[in-house]
């Protein structure tokens, strides 16, 4: 970013360098070409004279391209040299067909330039001195980071080393920084205080699924296209999955892929798919989709908070009774169906009582989802979900209730179907297997005072954790007790400051925080040790997306100062231990941090996902399966923008041949090979939960924004976003607020018996009395202070199930005159 | 003439391409690299050639209503709308008439006024503008918000002019074809 001038930008010229790039942000991974070129140089007006082939001497038609100042940006090499870089949607991408959403529109802004968005990134290691940051290198950061480690290994075992890991997809994961993290972690230093980047556990969001047989990205995205009715439970996909919402369930809404259904399947009765959406909230979704659909063809199922089990389990209970579930599918392919039937009983009237929706729609929403249609076909219903049921009201009860449904439906492994979660992050998760049996509880660990060390990976449990509050605030305790230690020590070596670190850690309580990410974040705040991260562009990156297609992100750039891949910050670590080790003659220890000899990302992703299931090697958990060893830098180069779905089927000449959709052939994903049936009764708010419920007057309500990605680590630093959030905004009912006096623009507290939290009132008229929305883990006004810290049986949160009081703080003047209180949604 | 009516926040947003452009006729900007076809003026700092276009007289403009118009060329539709209550960035003896690209920012789709919610909203991908607020993004999936048009009133005549553009408009590699 070199100019102020927002009125012109700088065209690629034809022989501009394009390299490949899925966006880093949200689980649908839009393919974008990166073109760089010197900076000096500039592409013509001219069709001919540009690398995009397009004519800018006139005006160019609608729909012909996606490309704005925020595409742009100037970056320096090392070298010093400049260069232009411009990061568009790619047309050829099956994905996102040229669509870019707000989020990866924004890609080029968020890669590094000194005088840019990105400006206040981390460049090198710095440490804590008691009062102030420094800057220092590598060596003296691994000295200090590897010598408490291997104190702390050898004195207290490796329980005494906690660690907060991203295990996602995207920029600040994927398979090779899951990998070197996850060996570091799990083989190395053997360590089971983990948790992962959203919740206080080492734990999957969906176990119950899995467990049944059916793991919960099954299908395509093409599946949306095909589907008779798309049921959206607790997802939000205008918003959070853009441009699969966009570019593949709109079409199938207005119409537009019934030549393609009639192609598909002949035979069966066809028409534009109806939209069933589960959510007590009118989203930006249900508006669009009634727009372009019309009402009649949406059906909004506001239910209560927490009663999604009651709901399923009233649609599974009158499909059976109108005798619309297959029989065959269910003698054959199933087991547990008669156990699941009887305890997930609910009548129609037990129902409508629990989740508040009409004994009407609750007949309209199975006969829509499960009614034969006029050909005599079952419907193909695709059942998404996300965060509405994972951070709900017992996720693995939910799961169960649902994927029971999904079953006896047989709304799987049929094109047009599918069960899946619609993702947050993209995934990229290639581990050695967990160290340990049981779900650690690593918020109440720490609260509790135990670890010593805690190493928090590219991800921000300040801003993303529940009972959010209680966490912070015994941190900053335990951290602060380590500064007042280390601003005591004058003049000390490493090795001495190691050990006045310990002491500090071991026998008053203190805790030692070191944080990896692209920027200080929040956590500086409280953390003694700072690494820098690189991202996607300025290293070589793998992940999958939400229809499991793995893509390889180029490295085109330099990452600032010294900071470098996650996975190879964890080779550093590990080579460090390992010469400790073998420094003082310990072999067997040295033994367990070998295998970390990479230059490259490249050595990690050969490593790990290419190295599991292959013969001789060491279990490995990974989203590649057994065929991972197939893809190759080199082939998915080659493979572009749509790369391959896993798992790898083969590879034909230099083509990977993936598997477009799971469970085609009815073989689930159990040691008997049958889908399981799990019973899941239905058995209200948990009671800590209730509790809350009872004594504040206000549902919070949280999720996304569009226009925000995750904790706003670079949003914070773009006007854009932060003209627009300056702090975390909360829906509130039009009619809530003014009895408050509160109007948009006002700061409101927002409290509970597990803490406060500010927010910015957004009143409308879309949201119930007594319910509101809070935008989840932004970077002022953190939603998890008032989260409780109930979990289910798997330790994960019910962050969207929590009460609060609401009071009236004060107003901000540049709120009122600078931010939009109109309503995000188009009706 | 008046100048162009900002907010001082409005002017911090619009950056150093807020320069005034206050004058009735066609102003060309020479530089050493002037901007043609295969060469645009770009790095450079100045302004470019903004003409000055009547939008129309005041009176007699209706309230809650977009007036459409094109700047700065016949390609390039706007939408000019007198709020009916001053706004920041509004000009005219109210303070209340803003204008803006009538393309949206994301692909070029024609934004349509919608007067009940008093925002821009696009059809295509459905992204959503606020004209009270600088043509901020309420909701949406563009990266940029709506470029202003920006306007001067000259109270002689009653005729509101638009002289400048802050924001890239869709489809264009520079404001000025």
């Amino acid at each position: 970013m070199s100019t102020n001038i927002n009125d012109r930008i700088a065209l690629p010229p034809k022989d501009a360098q394009t390299t490949n790039m899925t966006c880093h942000f949200c689980i649908v991974g839009c393919g974008y070409h990166v073109y760089k070129w010197d900076a000096n140089k500039e592409g013509g007006r001219a069709a001919d004279q540009n690398a995009l082939g397009l004519d800018f001497t006139t005006q160019l038609p609608p729909m012909q391209v996606c490309m704005t100042k925020a595409m742009t940006n100037t970056i320096t090499d090392k070298a010093g040299k400049r260069w232009n870089i411009m990061v568009l949607p790619d047309k050829e991408c099956t994905v996102n067909s040229g669509l870019s959403s707000t989020r990866g529109g924004r890609m080029a802004s968020y890669m590094y330039a000194h005088d840019g968005v990105g400006r206040e990134r981390l460049k090198t290691p710095r440490v804590f001195k008691g009062d102030q940051w420094f800057d220092t290198g590598w060596d003296n950061a691994m000295a200090l980071y590897a010598g408490l480690t291997k104190k702390i290994l050898d004195n207290d075992g490796p329980s005494g080393l906690v660690y907060d890991c991203f295990d996602h997809g995207g920029a600040g994961g994927g398979f090779e920084n899951t990998w070197g993290t996850g060996k570091l972690m799990f083989s190395a230093l053997q360590t089971p205080m983990v948790r992962i980047h959203n919740r206080p556990a080492y734990n999957s969001e969906c176990h119950a699924t899995r467990e049944m047989g059916i793991g919960e990205l099954n299908n395509s995205y093409e599946d949306a296209q095909l589907s008779d009715t798309l049921f959206c439970i607790g997802a939000n996909p205008y918003e959070t999955q853009s441009n699969y919402f966009l570019n593949h369930w709109i079409p199938n809404i207005t119409g537009s892929t019934l030549d393609k259904k009639n192609k598909w399947f002949p035979g069966e009765t066809a028409a534009a798919a109806k939209v069933i959406i589960v959510d007590p909230r009118r989203t930006a979704t249900v508006a669009i989709a009634e727009q372009v659909a019309g009402k009649e063809n949406v059906l909004h199922l506001d239910i209560e908070p927490g009663s999604d089990t009651a709901l399923f389990n009233t649609l599974f209970t009158y499909v059976v009774a109108q005798g619309w579930q297959n029989k065959d599918f269910i003698a054959k392919h199933t087991v547990g169906y008669d156990a699941a039937l009887k305890t997930n009983h609910m009548t129609l009237a037990e129902g409508a009582k629990a989740t508040g929706i009409s004994v009407a729609n609750l007949k309209k929403a199975a006969e829509w989802a499960y009614k034969p249609k006029a050909s005599g076909h079952a419907p193909r219903t695709f059942h998404a979900y996300e965060k509405g049921i994972i951070w709900g009201n017992d996720n693995y009860n939910i799961q169960s209730a649902l994927v029971s449904l999904v079953i006896a439906t047989q709304n799987v492994g049929r094109r047009g179907t599918g069960v899946c979660r619609m993702g947050g992050h993209q995934e990229g998760y290639t581990r050695p297997p967990y160290p340990g049996n049981s779900k650690i509880y690593i918020d109440k660990e720490i609260i509790n005072g135990k670890g010593l060390m805690y190493t928090i990976w590219g991800t921000n449990p300040f801003q993303t954790t529940l009972n959010a509050e209680e966490h912070r605030t015994v941190l900053r305790r335990r951290a602060r007790i380590v500064n007042d230690a280390i601003s005591r020590a004058k003049g000390v070596s490493t090795e001495q400051l190691v050990d006045i670190i310990y002491n500090a850690c071991k026998y008053q309580g203190g805790l030692f925080v070191v944080s990896m990410n692209l920027y200080p974040t929040v956590v500086a705040e409280d953390a003694h040790m700072l690494l820098p991260a690189a991202q996607p562009g300025e290293i070589n990156l793998t992940s999958m997306n939400g229809e499991r297609r793995l893509r390889l992100s180029e490295k085109f750039m330099d990452a600032p100062g010294t900071a470098k891949a996650d996975c190879l910050i964890a080779a550093d670590i590990a080579n460090a231990l390992k010469a400790m080790y073998t420094k003082e003659g310990n072999a067997a220890m040295a033994k367990r941090f070998e295998g970390f000899n990479w230059k490259t990302e490249e050595d990690a992703f050969n490593d790990g996902f290419r190295r599991a299931g292959r013969p001789g090697v060491g279990p490995i958990d990974s989203q590649g399966g057994d065929t991972g060893y197939l893809a190759t830098y080199a082939l998915l180069r080659k493979a572009g923008n749509n790369g391959v779905q896993l798992p790898i089927k083969k590879v034909e000449g230099d083509k990977l041949i993936g598997t477009p959709i799971h469970y085609a052939d009815n073989k689930f994903d159990t040691a008997d090979g049958k889908a399981h049936f799990k019973p899941a009764p239905y058995t209200g708010l948990p009671a800590r939960v209730l509790e809350q419920k009872n004594k504040h007057a206000f549902w919070i309500n949280s999720g996304r924004a569009n226009e925000v990605w995750q904790t706003a680590y670079h949003d914070q630093y773009n006007t854009f976003v932060r003209d627009r959030y300056p702090m975390a905004f909360i829906e509130m009912n039009l009619d809530d607020a003014k009895k408050m006096g509160v109007s948009g623009g006002d700061v409101v507290e927002v409290f509970n018996d597990f803490g406060s939290t500010y927010a910015m009132a957004y009143p409308i008229k879309a949201l119930k009395p007594g319910q509101t929305f809070m935008l989840f883990g932004y970077v002022k006004g953190v939603h998890g202070d008032v989260v409780t810290d109930w979990t289910d049986r798997n330790v994960v949160p019910y962050y969207k199930g929590t009460w609060a009081s609401i009071k009236r703080v004060g107003s901000v003047d540049e709120y009122k005159v600078s931010v939009s209180f109109k309503d995000r949604r188009v009706g | 003439m008046e100048d162009v009516k900002v907010g001082r926040r409005f002017f911090l947003k619009s950056g150093g391409a807020a320069a005034a452009v206050a004058s009735s006729v066609v102003i060309p900007i020479h530089n050493a690299n002037a901007a043609t076809p295969a060469n645009p003026a770009l790095g450079s700092t100045t302004a470019l050639a903004y003409p000055a276009v009547a939008v129309g007289k005041v009176k007699g403009m209706p309230v809650n209503e977009a007036v459409s118009f094109n700047y700065p060329d016949d390609s390039s539709m706007c939408y000019a709308i007198k709020m009916g209550v001053p706004v920041a960035g509004g000009v005219g003896p109210d303070s209340d008439i803003v204008a803006y690209s009538a393309m949206c920012t994301h692909m070029g789709c024609p934004i349509q006024y919608d007067g009940g919610s008093r925002t821009f909203k696009c059809g295509c991908h459905f992204s959503i503008f606020d004209p009270e607020q600088h043509g901020q993004m309420v909701c949406g999936q563009a990266t940029e918000n709506l470029p202003v048009i920006k306007l001067s009133y000259d109270a002689k005549t009653d005729t509101v002019h638009a002289v400048g553009v802050d924001g890239l408009i869709y489809g264009r590699q520079s404001n000025i074809l």
